[in-house]
């Protein structure tokens, strides 16, 4: 599903936010990405969603290359990613039910379909009712629950979450991981990078630990994908 | 993409835009204001030069070319002239008016008919009254009529009766002229406008763009709601444009028919005609969509999302 082999990604301003990182996330499976706060997280997901490209080294998705992707294919093939911010990046002047619609409106999806699949990606996340507030109408679990919504209401193969606890509680954050933990029972990859190892420890799925911009343990790449696997 | 969801896709971003405008009426009116009197000028410029070409076209009726043939061409061959003169594409009329009928004319008319009773013989030459066809009243027309027949060994003097009528139509062509270069210069500040005022909309709207683009939004996509916008502003300025030419017309419409009554017309002011408002119209729509092309096309690809 992903191939990071042998990615480097240094940033305009000169600091090397990844060196040498080599991983492999299978389809379907759960993944972890910790490590203190500038260990390179959310690079990693960043390059995955092609929000920034690879310095040197091979970044696959959905078994393609990203270096070789065209920049006229990029929007389509963001439309295969779900992502989830901490801040949610929810559009303040809009209802919720348009937020969750944008991945659908901007494929073209039938009207009919889009309101279909937004009022299920709102009960999967419990806030069936809601569509007409707006987002600061809603608390702070709710935002982000419907970030999570409009992750994944175009049904991407590929979920990626950058610190989505961050700024909750510890129950709004479990909950919010078991929310990812059912959307990977049906098949969805989901990569989720957070500080938290409490919660970590908790859902006992496939750590990925990064220090200093490198995978802890220094696996080389050869040895794929036999990183801190604690499954 | 089925056409119907494509038709819905572009309703939407043509309602989503309208609602935008009208969020914001007094600095859309502003902007549409602006819009409008560049697009007026150069339609009122328009007007005036179909105007004042209408108002003359009756008297570029009166423009007669006279041929005077030498005194010793004979009737017979003069009539011979002018019928093969009559055939030019250009040509709306030829009369002929023999020396006979010319001296009896003249002795009418001239009061000088006592001192040519006194002639022993004809001193005119037979004439031909060349009536150009109106649209080849132009002066480049009249001058090859001019060297058409000057090139005929019969003919004695070639006269164009009407010289201000030439420097009329020498003045609607710098009038004309300098519509054109008014229409490209404005046309340009329309482009500027409303390229800025959806620089300034994008600018507003950067965190919609980011997050639209990151779950998958291509640049068209991003891109139809500005389009649209600097259309409905282009369209909306040129309708206005339509309404301030239209009440100038309005206004002006008495005092031209006092002035045209002096002159001893019936001319009533013309207002836009339907071709008129269609180029009007035509070219703002046109001008507002390119200026928001361009403008987005320079300021959409700079933001990028980030995460």
């Amino acid at each position: 599903m992903i191939t990071f082999d042998r990615v480097s990604k240094r940033y305009p301003n000169g600091r090397e936010a990844l060196t040498n990182v080599s991983f492999s996330v299978h389809s379907g499976e759960m993944v972890f990405l910790t490590g203190r706060s500038g260990a390179g997280k959310s690079t990693v997901l960043k390059l995955i969603a092609l929000l920034e490209r690879p310095t040197r080294g091979n970044v696959l998705v959905h078994g393609r290359n990203t270096n070789a992707l065209k920049a006229r294919h990029v929007a389509a093939f963001r439309r295969r990613i779900g992502v989830v911010f901490q801040d949610h990046r929810l559009l303040p002047d809009r209802p919720v039910f348009d937020n969750v619609a944008l991945p659908l409106a901007v494929a073209a999806t039938p009207l009919k379909e889009i309101d279909k699949r937004v009022r299920a990606a709102l009960d999967q996340v419990g806030l069936l009712g809601r569509e007409r507030s707006l987002p600061q109408e809603l608390s702070v679990g709710e935002q982000q629950r419907v970030g999570i919504a409009r992750a994944v209401v175009s049904k991407p193969p590929l979920l990626i979450a950058d610190e989505p606890t961050g700024n909750l509680d510890p129950d709004l954050s479990l909950e919010v991981m078991r929310l990812f933990r059912r959307f990977q029972d049906v098949g969805v990859t989901v990569i989720v990078a957070t500080h938290d190892l409490h919660l970590v420890r908790e859902f006992g799925q496939r750590v990925i630990v990064l220090e200093q911009g490198q995978v802890q343990g220094g696996a080389p790449p050869d040895t794929l994908p036999s990183l801190v696997a604690t499954r | 993409m089925s056409l119907s969801v494509g038709g819905t896709r572009h309703l939407q971003a043509l309602l989503g835009s309208l609602g935008r405008l009208a969020r914001s009426p007094l600095s859309t009116f502003l902007t549409l204001l602006v819009i409008s009197l560049a697009l007026a000028l150069p339609t009122a410029l328009r007007l005036l030069v179909t105007n004042a070409q209408l108002a003359t076209g009756n008297f570029a009726n009166a423009i007669d070319v006279s041929v005077y043939l030498k005194t010793d061409v004979p009737l017979a061959k003069a009539q011979q002239l002018a019928q093969s003169a009559g055939q030019r594409l250009d040509v709306a009329a030829v009369t002929l008016i023999p020396a006979d009928k010319g001296l009896e004319e003249f002795r009418t008319y001239s009061g000088f008919g006592d001192a040519l009773a006194a002639l022993k013989e004809n001193p005119l030459p037979h004439v031909l009254h060349v009536r150009p066809r109106l649209e080849a009243g132009g002066n480049a027309a009249l001058e090859s009529l001019r060297r058409y027949f000057g090139a005929w060994p019969e003919v004695d003097l070639v006269q164009v009766d009407a010289e201000w009528v030439m420097r009329f139509n020498a003045i609607l062509e710098v009038l004309r002229r300098l519509l054109m270069m008014a229409a490209a210069f404005l046309g340009v500040g329309v482009l500027a406008v409303i390229g800025n005022t959806i620089r300034l909309e994008i600018q507003g709207r950067r965190a919609e763009i980011e997050v639209t683009k990151l779950v998958g939004g291509s640049n068209s996509y991003v891109r139809r709601p500005f389009l649209y916008t600097g259309v409905l502003y282009g369209l909306g300025g040129a309708l206005l444009a339509w309404g301030i030419v239209a009440i100038a017309v309005t206004l002006l419409g008495e005092p031209v028919a006092t002035l045209a009554k002096l002159y001893g017309s019936r001319y009533v002011l013309l207002g836009p005609s339907r071709d008129d408002v269609g180029v009007l119209l035509g070219a703002g729509v046109a001008l507002g969509w390119l200026g928001a092309w361009i403008s987005a096309a320079r300021h959409l690809r700079s933001i990028e999302p980030r995460a």
